[in-house]
């Protein structure tokens, strides 16, 4: 009885935390059984993170936009434009991998500090300043892209991050599974599971409040457990892809600036109250240029991974981009009002808009339901985020 | 009494949780004529005249209202607007991209079936402006016209409501003096025909001129209503009845000695306002001692703040005149960074809307101004930051369950106290505290006011801004008073008085 009194309370204390992780699991969950077990077939969830990354890498960037009270609708066709531009360096240009990847990420960098600018030291409405880029980059699109058509990519380097592997140690037992991959599983779980620990103890040793030691142990198990059935239905198949490496790379990086660096803290009072901040010494310009410039960086790194995946630029590439993005902010608990939400919500946000479209893709479910099935779950996301938000207060 | 009231308020009284901020209060209006209110900041003149507009409805507290002898139960606002009540605050209520007209019928527009009839509505408009006295184009923009005049498009707007009592809260605060004499004028000569007012105001001198009959109001209570005819009535009179408390020995000993040493020196100060076009300060100078506390006295809006966010890295982005000397040193400072690098904090007076991040925890308020102290390379410390959070919660006494409390929970006494150990983390020698202990209960008052004490021993200074007179008076070593964005008066502790203060802070 006490763990289930137990699990109540943690459920109910961190409802809102972990409610977007069971919204996941419960799509997760239908759609397995609604297609006979296809969904969670390691094929389809290996195609389903690639098809998220360049979601994904967006929705961190959106994240900490929307966290200081903007919002930017020019990553889409950004993101688009410069795939393509890349897509002609690779091909027309014939510049090799190693500076073309560099130069989408500062010509991302670029494009999101020009909207930083008119933002911070203009005062233009960020959903104006940004629509004027949508319009813009899509017709740089396009511009680019007129006299040819679609641009196909042919550099094998540039198109394996959207659709190879990491390589598997060459050795000649359990040929059937991708041996690295399970390694850095178990690696994960253990790193997992000592942090927590650690983290357990300080907080103890401060008497903070703790997860009780049945519910901590459930999480760790459950926790690892996802870890490790993820690494092992990934290693029956191709292994973890360069994508997920990516797109795993990025939200470590965003995570440890956002939760462990005095950036990251100015980032979330700006957005918690910007007087408040400003009095307290931080110039909001600064902070504004930055996650902008980070917004358009990443911008860029999605439209490489796009490019990669298609092997190739089309003239239509990043439509809607930004829309999906913003949605995926939202659904992972980034608060309307500024101030809240995680790299790593956003993250499950962007898992819960590609699950809903492969899902429903495999149910051979119409493009017109899709549609309202995403809005639906869109609204019941946020209502639910907003309730629990007035409970706590 | 033989004569007739319009207006009779009885008995009432109003209880917030833990205040009781009006205490059996009678205030009586008769009819035609002009009665003045008046009373320090949060004597209750607000909260009585959030009563009679309806605001607090029916209910919420204890008394009558009474208009021509027949009782009121005001449900809301409108129930009141029937009634006959018009009120003008303080922030004017216009929308400044609409027309003189369509801002005088806003809410009860002139219609013929649907639609606006906007003929009659222009001719009316123009009656009303006749009325008021006020020479301009109906068809003019609102955000085109000074603030005198618009504060008489609201004067226009309340009376073509038909209303009977027409009440003003402190009209003439944001009026340059002609357009506070021309308004003045315009009410007595609304007096003439026949239009019943009620003047809410600080300003005693323009109070003497105008009124038929005052009240006075002190911590809640009725004092004394005085009758211009009968009462002889002068400034010291009412400043008597507003102060007459005896103060309360809440101010902890002082030991401290106010050093030679000038570690903040204000010259010819001056701050303009482009944004709202209007000068803020004029000619300002003072100075601040090393471990000196001093007291900067006024009244609400009298430029208190806007001169402490000026020296504060002027936020607000004023355009300033002036010089500013850091320890013998003329400084720019040009944010509230340069501030907080030059060793000055600010404690804001409004800790909710510029001072705390609600949603964030105990410990990210007290470090955000000063992270770099905990930080290697752009990295926090989490640790070191739950020491200093612990430490601050030990020393300050704050009332939390734990430093990872959401600082929005707590009450406003430890709220203040947050904010206090926030701006002592960033080490300031010196401190300016505006209002520091608005709103909060006795006892944590008493906390910072032994804090203040032990700031200045260790060598800090303090400026600390307040409208309570008995603080002022108690806690400072010299004290300036502020009144339209200048300073009108300077007292060493030893010979101000209540009185001596309130004339400066109302000329």
């Amino acid at each position: 009885m006490s763990v289930i009194n137990n699990f109540n309370k943690a459920l109910k204390s961190n409802i809102r935390e972990y409610g977007m992780f069971i919204a996941l699991f419960v799509i997760m969950a239908i759609f397995t059984a609604a297609t006979n077990g296809i969904f969670i077939s390691a094929r389809n969830l290996s195609n389903l993170m690639n098809q998220t990354g360049y979601i994904a890498v967006l929705a961190v960037g959106m994240t900490l936009v929307i966290v200081i009270r903007h919002i930017d609708l020019s990553v889409g066709f950004l993101s688009g434009f410069i795939g393509a531009l890349t897509a002609i360096a690779l091909s027309a240009w014939q510049l090799p991998v190693y500076i073309a990847i560099p130069m989408a990420l500062i010509l991302g960098v670029i494009a999101g500090l020009i909207t930083g600018f008119m933002v911070a030291r203009l005062k233009i409405p960020a959903f104006v300043a940004s629509l004027a880029g949508f319009l813009i980059y899509r017709g740089a699109i396009l511009l680019v892209t007129m006299k040819t058509g679609t641009i196909i990519v042919t550099d094998e380097t540039f198109n394996a991050i959207g659709n190879s592997f990491i390589p598997d140690i060459p050795v000649a037992f359990f040929t059937e599974l991708h041996k690295l991959t399970l390694i850095i599983g178990l690696i994960s779980i253990c790193l997992f599971i000592l942090n927590e620990l650690k983290v357990r103890r300080v907080k103890q040793s401060y008497k903070f409040e703790v997860l009780s030691i049945d519910m901590f142990i459930a999480k760790l198990l459950f926790i690892s457990f996802m870890i490790g059935y993820f690494c092992f239905v990934m290693s029956r198949y191709n292994g973890i892809s360069w994508t997920v490496v990516v797109v795993f790379i990025v939200v470590a990086i965003y995570y440890f600036i956002t939760a462990k660096t005095v950036l990251g803290r100015h980032i979330y009072a700006l957005g918690g109250n910007p007087e408040a901040a400003e009095l307290s010494g931080i110039s909001i310009a600064k902070i504004t240029y930055f996650v902008f410039g980070s917004m358009g960086m990443l911008a860029g790194l999605s439209g490489i991974l796009f490019t990669s995946r298609l092997q190739s630029a089309t003239t239509t590439a990043g439509t809607l981009f930004e829309l999906d993005a913003i949605a995926a902010a939202y659904i992972g608990g980034v608060s309307a009002a500024g101030g809240v939400g995680k790299v790593t919500g956003s993250i499950i946000g962007a898992f819960v808009m590609t699950s809903l479209t492969s899902g429903m893709n495999l149910m051979t479910i119409d493009i017109s339901m899709q549609y309202i099935v995403k809005g639906l779950v869109l609204a019941l996301a946020v209502i639910f985020d907003v309730a629990t938000r007035n409970k706590a207060k | 009494m033989s004569k007739s009231f319009l207006l009779q308020m009885k008995n009432i009284t109003k209880k917030f949780p833990g205040v009781i901020a009006l205490d059996n209060v009678s205030f009586n209006v008769a009819e035609g004529e002009i009665h003045c209110l008046v009373g320090e900041n949060g004597a209750g003149k607000s909260t009585l005249m959030k009563i009679l507009s309806g605001l607090y409805h029916d209910g919420s507290f204890d008394g009558d209202i009474i208009i021509n002898d027949e009782k009121q139960k005001f449900k809301n606002i409108k129930d009141s607007e029937k009634a006959g009540i018009g009120i003008i605050y303080q922030e004017l209520a216009l929308v400044p991209d609409m027309t003189v007209y369509e801002n005088i019928f806003i809410g009860h527009e002139i219609k013929k079936g649907v639609v606006v009839n906007w003929n009659e509505t222009i001719s009316e408009a123009v009656k009303m402006l006749k009325m008021v006295k006020l020479d301009v184009n109906p068809a003019a923009l609102v955000k085109h016209l000074g603030v005198g005049k618009q504060q008489l498009v609201e004067i226009a707007k309340v009376l073509s409501r038909k209303i009977k009592i027409l009440i003003l809260d402190e009209p003439t605060a944001s009026l340059n003096e002609s357009d506070s004499k021309n308004l003045l004028d315009l009410l007595k000569e609304l007096k003439k025909h026949g239009v019943t007012c009620v003047l809410i105001s600080h300003k005693l001198t323009e109070v003497l001129n105008i009124a038929d009959s005052i009240t006075v109001l002190r911590d809640g209570k009725s004092i004394i209503t005085l009758n211009a005819e009968k009462d002889e009535i002068n400034e010291g009179v009412l400043i008597k009845h507003m102060v007459g408390r005896t103060i309360e020995n809440i101010y902890p000993k002082r030991t401290h000695k106010v050093s030679k040493d000038v570690v903040l020196e204000v010259e010819n100060w001056s701050a303009y306002d482009s944004v709202h076009g209007k000068q803020v300060l004029k000619n300002i100078n003072f100075k601040l001692k090393k471990g000196e506390i001093v007291g900067f006295s006024g009244l609400m809006g009298s430029g208190r703040t806007e001169l402490a966010l000026s020296i504060f890295g002027n936020q607000p982005k004023f355009k300033i005149e002036g010089t500013l000397k850091h320890k013998n040193t003329i400084k720019k400072i040009n944010s509230p960074k340069e501030a907080i690098k030059a060793g000055i904090a600010y404690v804001t007076e409004d800790r909710k809307g510029n001072g705390l991040i609600l949603i964030q925890d105990v410990k990210n308020n007290i470090t955000i101004s000063n992270l770099q102290e905990i930080a290697d390379f752009g990295v926090i410390n989490e640790n070191e930051e739950v020491n200093i959070g612990e430490k601050y919660r030990v020393d300050f006494n704050i009332k939390t369950p734990s430093i990872e409390q959401a600082v929005g929970n707590l009450s406003g006494g430890n709220q203040q106290k947050v904010s206090l150990s926030k701006w002592l983390f960033s080490k300031p020698d010196i401190l300016i505290l505006d209002e520091p202990t608005r709103g909060i209960d006795v006892g944590a008052k008493y906390e910072i006011y032994t804090f203040m004490n032990k700031m200045v021993e260790k060598g800090m200074s303090i400026i600390m801004i307040s409208s309570e007179l008995p603080e002022i008076l108690g806690m400072s070593d010299r004290i300036y008073v502020v009144s339209s964005g200048t300073i009108t008066g300077e007292f060493s502790a030893e010979e101000a008085t209540q009185e001596k203060i309130m004339q400066k802070a109302t000329n």
